[in-house]
């Protein structure tokens, strides 16, 4: 390949779009390495702290797409402080003032101001996409500049962000001139829309496919919208709440008749349930359909909708559709490649949570599924060992039984068989989460056989460091690894230093690694950040070495410990 | 902005009040904790982590799945389960389940309440967290039930607190009924404290009403707690 002048080698490489991929070719020699990084266009950084926008820009001038994540997954379910870091701030200011182009920037939990979407918006004049996930920190008024400056704006997808809405008039700020829009989801904003700009938006946009309206859009609005763009792939109502005997609805009937593109459909956010058979003719089309919002439809009404859609490969529910509803689902959705069941009642009584019952039946009416996430009230070695017979080829498995540390009912066991069974049976899993009573026999079922594993969530489980242990000498590929409440300590913790710099991150909260253990690892590798959160002053500066960490977060990083970090976070 | 993120995290004064109602309680083996499944399990949650090797107790405040992290546990409020109700609502502890807060708020802002109107032959089911005003509440029962009657009245400060049917000519008066098991009249208090204490709404007919209320010459001069107090009396 050397013989090959470098725009060959260019061309060639041009066909590895997995960013894995490219890595790897860039590491094969220094020619490569150079031809790869000028004619790389699309980056993903999994850690934002991992490395600095300098030396980003330095090694990829041709940048046109970026991916950032900031604050850790546990951050989501509110172990991590509000002030702890993963600002894009810095990263846009240094792109502005280079010549990177760039035109599409995707964002996951990462504190985003509205200078950040101001500048953002001034600064590239081919933006094109935006992409924001579990994010906050903006309003309104960032999307207003957003929809102001970026003139050939395409994608505007907000996912699931804490946004505060100062006013619906960010949608007319989008200019008439605008027609570019391809994509557009605000799904999540909690307040009022203007109701016309919307229209006239979505009137000026023949490409739009993809429109994910907030629970502020009336079910009238959405008839007129989908009148105007029946091309729609990907739907999210806002609020369908009609009088099913009323002109608009029976409006609406007629022209959902006419969308026969949609593919993948959600929202609900509320919802009248008898307005529902309106969508029953397009069910049969849908390959994606997401309730896990919709809170008011329950069980018959649920089983009922979900009998119409045969072709389904992927459904986001609510546990209200219980047992029953899961063997409905079973029957009908043969196709089925992703499932999440939701808990619709996490700290209740739980009496319309599934067991494992409902999936049990999946496995046996889904053969195709390879990502779950189950919300249950209880599991059982049994149901788990069939499901991994049944469905071999699960890629993600993520169980949580809302009681962290119950047994298997039926035979008060704890569940390290069932878990076993998953590993041993899914060669190919990557992403496993666990629940329920274990031991470290779990953990060595895992270190065993889980041999693509790349990351692992840990509650409440094991005895011992061994647990621990088993993971990190046996898992190869494991990249992330968080763990609460487990009785791993510094033996754990120090028993393999080298492992944690072909790791992205190690997230550990009430477990039993003391000071001392993290300020040895800390000093033993330079090349990890070892952050201490420390929220309620329990430890003074002259803590002492044997004082248990409350919440550790560590990270390989080529930039050494960040800057920004807020007084309660030490760098060790 | 910022509130809403850390209306859960560790220590806030919110986690602190939902603490003191699910304080950690120590229970005999065997004892359900909650009622969730039929067969329930011998080691609940609690008992788990208590039974774990965890060292000497003195580092009970470093208890594994303790809940609400931070709170300093002496051993005390550890043990203090012998007298304590069993509690009913599982406990909550920091981030688990493991659901984003912001699927929980939006489920949790679903609060379904029975609308019953005096007459019609069904009642209909109201999602009040939808609304962020009475005016909107009851322009939506006003379509709902259509046929029946027509809103009538502004809601905004002081005003006809009536619903009329322009057909049959008869007029209602919205009431529910509020968690202290009491007839309210509709409007009085903030919307939002509305939605916490409204269990169920009716619309009473007004001549059922009429005999209960003081007479009123002019509407703003009339303080509609009088009349809701006359009604409390009378009702049941």
């Amino acid at each position: 390949m050397n013989y090959f002048p470098d725009e060959v080698l260019e061309h060639v490489f041009d066909f590895l779009t997995s960013h894995r991929d490219r890595n790897a070719v860039s590491l094969v020699c220094s020619l490569w390495y150079r031809v790869e990084r000028f004619s790389r266009q699309r980056v993903f950084i999994g850690n934002c702290y991992a490395i600095s926008p300098e030396k980003l820009i330095t090694r990829f001038p041709g940048l046109k797409s970026l991916t950032l994540k900031g604050k850790p997954h546990f951050a989501d379910f509110n172990l991590v402080p509000y002030d702890w870091g993963g600002y894009v701030q810095p990263w846009i200011e240094a792109l502005a003032k280079s010549r990177i182009g760039l035109e599409e920037l995707r964002l996951k939990r990462m504190v985003v101001s509205d200078d950040s979407l101001e500048l953002l918006s001034r600064s590239f004049a081919n933006f094109k996409t935006l992409v924001l996930v579990s994010c906050e920190g903006f309003t309104t008024d960032g999307l207003a500049a957003i929809a102001a400056n970026c003139r050939f704006l395409r994608e505007l997808d907000l996912q699931e962000n804490e946004i505060d809405d100062h006013s619906g008039h960010w949608l007319s700020c989008f200019p008439d001139s605008c027609t570019s829009l391809t994509s557009l989801n605000f799904a999540c904003l909690k307040g009022e829309i203007n109701l016309a700009s919307l229209e006239r938006l979505v009137a000026r946009s023949p490409n739009l496919r993809s429109l994910r309206l907030n629970r502020a859009v009336p079910l009238e609005t959405l008839q007129k919208i989908l009148m105007r763009a029946p091309l729609l792939v990907d739907l999210g109502t806002g609020s369908y709440v009609h009088d099913p005997d009323s002109e608009t609805y029976n409006k609406l009937k007629t022209t959902i008749l006419k969308c026969k593109s949609i593919r993948n459909l959600s929202g609900f956010l509320e919802v009248a349930p008898r307005c529902l058979p309106a969508i029953f003719p397009i069910c049969l089309n849908l390959t994606s359909l997401n309730l896990s919002y919709a809170a008011g439809i329950h069980g018959s009404e649920l089983i009922k909708l979900i009998r119409h859609c045969a072709k389904l490969q992927r459904l986001w529910i609510l546990d209200c559709i219980g047992d029953k509803g899961l063997e409905v689902v079973a029957s009908t959705c043969n196709e089925l490649q992703e499932l999440r069941v939701f808990p619709s009642d996490p700290f209740g009584v739980g009496h319309d949570a599934v067991t494992e019952n409902g999936l049990v039946a999946i496995s046996i009416g889904c053969p195709k599924l390879h990502s779950l996430l189950y919300f249950c009230q209880q599991m059982t070695n049994a149901a788990l060992i069939t499901v991994a017979r049944n469905c071999p080829n699960f890629i993600r498995f993520r169980l949580c039984i809302l009681d962290p540390t119950r047994p298997d009912p039926v035979t008060m066991k704890p569940l390290d068989d069932g878990f076993g069974a998953i590993v041993q049976s899914c060669k190919l899993l990557r992403r496993l989460s666990l629940s329920g009573l274990l031991t470290d026999q779990v953990f060595l079922y895992i270190g065993m056989y889980a041999e693509q594993l790349e990351m692992l969530s840990v509650a409440f489980a094991g005895d011992s460091d061994k647990g621990m242990l088993y993971v990190l000498n046996g898992c190869k590929k494991l990249r992330k690894l968080e763990i609460r409440d487990c009785p791993f300590g510094n033996m754990a913790l120090l028993s393999d230093v080298g492992k944690y710099e072909t790791m992205r991150s190690l997230w550990m909260s009430s477990c039993e690694v003391t000071l001392w253990g993290c300020k040895t690892l800390a000093k033993v590798m330079p090349r990890l950040n070892v952050e201490i959160i420390n929220e309620h002053d329990q430890m003074e500066i002259c803590a002492e070495d044997g004082q248990r960490v409350e919440k550790m977060y560590l990270y390989r990083t080529l930039v050494g410990p960040r800057k920004d970090a807020p007084e309660f976070v030490w760098n060790l | 902005m910022q509130p809403d993120t850390t209306s859960e995290s560790p220590g806030s004064d919110v986690t602190s009040t939902v603490f003191k109602d699910t304080e950690l309680t120590l229970g005999l083996p065997g004892e359900a904790r909650f009622s969730g499944g039929k067969t329930c399990s011998k080691r609940g949650f609690i008992e788990t982590s208590m039974d774990l090797d965890l060292g000497d107790s003195s580092s009970s405040s470093h208890t594994r799945g303790k809940i609400l992290a931070g709170q300093d546990f002496s051993s005390e409020s550890l043990v203090s389960g012998a007298g304590k109700p069993s509690a009913t609502k599982r406990q909550e502890v920091v981030g688990w389940p493991p659901v984003r807060s912001l699927r929980k708020r939006a489920l949790e802002g679903c609060k379904y309440v029975k609308v019953a109107v005096d007459g019609a032959p069904y009642l209909r089911k109201v999602d009040l967290e939808i609304y962020n005003s009475y005016q909107k509440l009851l322009r939506t029962l006003e379509q709902m039930f259509m046929t029946c009657f027509a809103i009538h009245g502004n809601y905004v400060g002081e005003g006809e607190r009536k619903v009329m049917d322009p057909m049959k000519e008869m007029e209602y008066v919205p009431t529910y009924e509020d968690t202290d098991g009491d007839w309210m009249l509709v409007g009085d208090v903030p919307w939002k404290m509305f939605i916490e204490s409204c269990k169920r709404i009716r619309l009473m007919k007004s001549s059922e009403a009429v005999g209960t209320l003081a007479p009123r010459t002019h509407p703003r001069s009339c303080t509609y707690n009088e009349v809701a107090a006359d009604q409390q009396l009378k009702a049941r």
